[in-house]
């Protein structure tokens, strides 16, 4: 076993990662919630459609998506002009820019569990809160919400940890600045590539810690989720 | 009966296809080498009838790590002398054969015609610049370079906020052929690039601005047992590999360059 060594940029890197992770969950609980919902409910024809390029993230290679937001958000090209023009910098090679690469690659990650969520709140419960009176929107905010909120932490605290273990996207995108864009899978890259194996392990056990300690408070949250549905 | 007898003969066969190996050279290549390995590979089978390289591109600090875990690869090229000479040292190459066959040049390139790169390393100063790309000095050798010559040319601590650090030399050309970065330093194997040929303006930068770019070669261990190693050693140090080298975009090491027979 290579010699342990705690590289200094160890928990800058690490608190850039979970600062990254809280921000894109956080963009995607106030996105998600509405975008679930109406996916369940929509009875617009190509709602399958919007679904699938939902689910899209969960095989396409990230590459892809940094490859793309880098080529079209370039400041020469029109989306990347207007970008620049309302936000005064370029997306690539930022904190924005990672935290929009990171909301569509864990997006289904975020609206997966929320729909299913929404979904598991039984019609009687609904037709009773309609039958008191009340409207659609206000059964779904008062009573569908509420019965929901375990399914809802699942998909935050899962696009959370799913962001964590972002690699393809920064690598692409990030342009490694320190206490920007340099997160820690990249740092551990890097500490690899400088074959300093020792400061390697130090990121990869963190990584590993925190993103074990989520799994397992997930795991937690969804017997949870199925308790209250059961006992609904 | 007949069948097992032909199932054993197609065994054999199978078990002697390793003994074939001797046409073939594995050659873990840096890179920068992805333009100009073809010519080489094409180059050395016209000198050596018959022979035949197989290539696999790749970062040098990658190869290091694969070799040295025992890694079939015959010779390794690396983008500098340091990887090799460690190869060496922990005993998985041989340290007689390591020398380098070529040097790395870096330039500035860039595609925004506002820029005048004729001024040379004084262009980075203009306040239109934002982003400046170069490779990684950490690790990857041409961004130890292009930190060298920044420093050269004293610009290193009043743009060092400007910087945008690519993994490797290509994602650095790739952050300006995109326009993310207005102007990068770059290798001139990659301007020479069939891709990238003539597009944009650049600079090459003095060979004296920076520490030369060595890239040595070597034999591993794996590689003394396969008779074309040494000979495709010599060949790297023959006038038709330095002449593909050249054209290819990289300067030549002034070592014992004695054209091969």
């Amino acid at each position: 076993m290579t010699d342990w060594s705690f590289p200094p940029e160890l928990w800058s890197a690490v608190g850039l990662t979970l600062r990254l992770a809280l921000v894109s969950s956080l963009v995607l609980l106030v996105l998600g919630i509405p975008l679930a919902n109406w996916l369940n409910t929509s009875r617009f024809r190509g709602v399958i459609l919007i679904e699938t390029l939902v689910s899209l993230p969960i095989v396409l290679p990230p590459t892809v998506i940094g490859f793309y937001l880098l080529m079209v958000m370039a400041p020469q090209q029109p989306v990347g002009a207007a970008w620049v023009s309302v936000f005064g910098h370029p997306l690539p090679f930022s904190f924005a820019g990672l935290v929009a690469g990171s909301v569509i690659y864990s997006l289904p990650f975020a609206v997966q569990p929320f729909q299913a969520a929404f979904r598991g709140v039984g019609r009687e419960t609904i037709q009773s809160g309609l039958a008191l009176g009340l409207t659609r929107r206000q059964v779904f905010w008062s009573i569908v919400l509420p019965l929901s909120k375990h399914g809802i932490l699942t998909g935050v605290s899962l696009s959370f940890a799913h962001t964590m273990g972002e690699f393809g996207v920064v690598l692409m995108l990030g342009g490694n600045i320190p206490g920007q864009t340099r997160v820690a899978s990249i740092a551990l890259y890097d500490e690899a590539q400088k074959l300093n194996y020792g400061s390697a392990h130090a990121y990869a056990i963190v990584l590993l810690a925190i993103s074990f300690s989520i799994l397992v408070g997930i795991a937690f949250l969804q017997r949870k989720q199925h308790a209250i549905l059961l006992s609904n | 009966m007949a069948e097992m007898k032909k199932i054993t003969l197609l065994l054999l066969a199978l078990l002697a296809l390793p003994l074939a190996r001797a046409e073939t050279l594995l050659v873990a290549a840096a890179s920068d080498l992805t333009y100009c390995i073809d010519e080489l590979g094409a180059a050395f089978g016209k000198q050596v009838p018959g022979a035949q390289l197989k290539v696999s591109l790749g970062s040098s600090g990658n190869f290091f790590a694969q070799i040295k875990n025992g890694a079939p690869y015959d010779v390794f090229m690396s983008a500098d002398m340091s990887y090799p000479a460690r190869l060496a040292q922990e005993g998985v190459a041989d340290g007689a054969t390591l020398a380098p066959y070529a040097l790395g040049r870096i330039a500035l390139w860039s595609l925004d015609a506002r820029f005048d790169l004729a001024q040379g390393m004084q262009v980075l100063k203009d306040p239109r610049i934002t982003r400046i790309a170069i490779a990684n000095p950490e690790f990857a050798p041409y961004g130890r370079a292009a930190r060298a010559a920044l420093q050269h040319h004293r610009l290193w601590d009043t743009l060092k906020d400007k910087l945008v650090f690519g993994e490797n030399i290509s994602q650095t050309a790739q952050f300006v052929q995109t326009g993310n970065a207005q102007v990068g330093i770059v290798s001139g194997a990659t301007l020479s690039s069939p891709r990238l040929k003539g597009m944009g303006s650049r600079y090459m930068i003095a060979e004296t601005d920076t520490p030369p770019i060595e890239q040595g070669a070597i034999v591993t261990q794996h590689g003394k047992t396969n008779a074309l190693a040494p000979l495709f050693m010599q060949f790297l140090r023959s006038q038709a590999a330095r002449d593909i080298f050249a054209r290819g975009g990289f300067g030549l090491p002034r070592a014992k360059a004695v054209p091969a027979a």
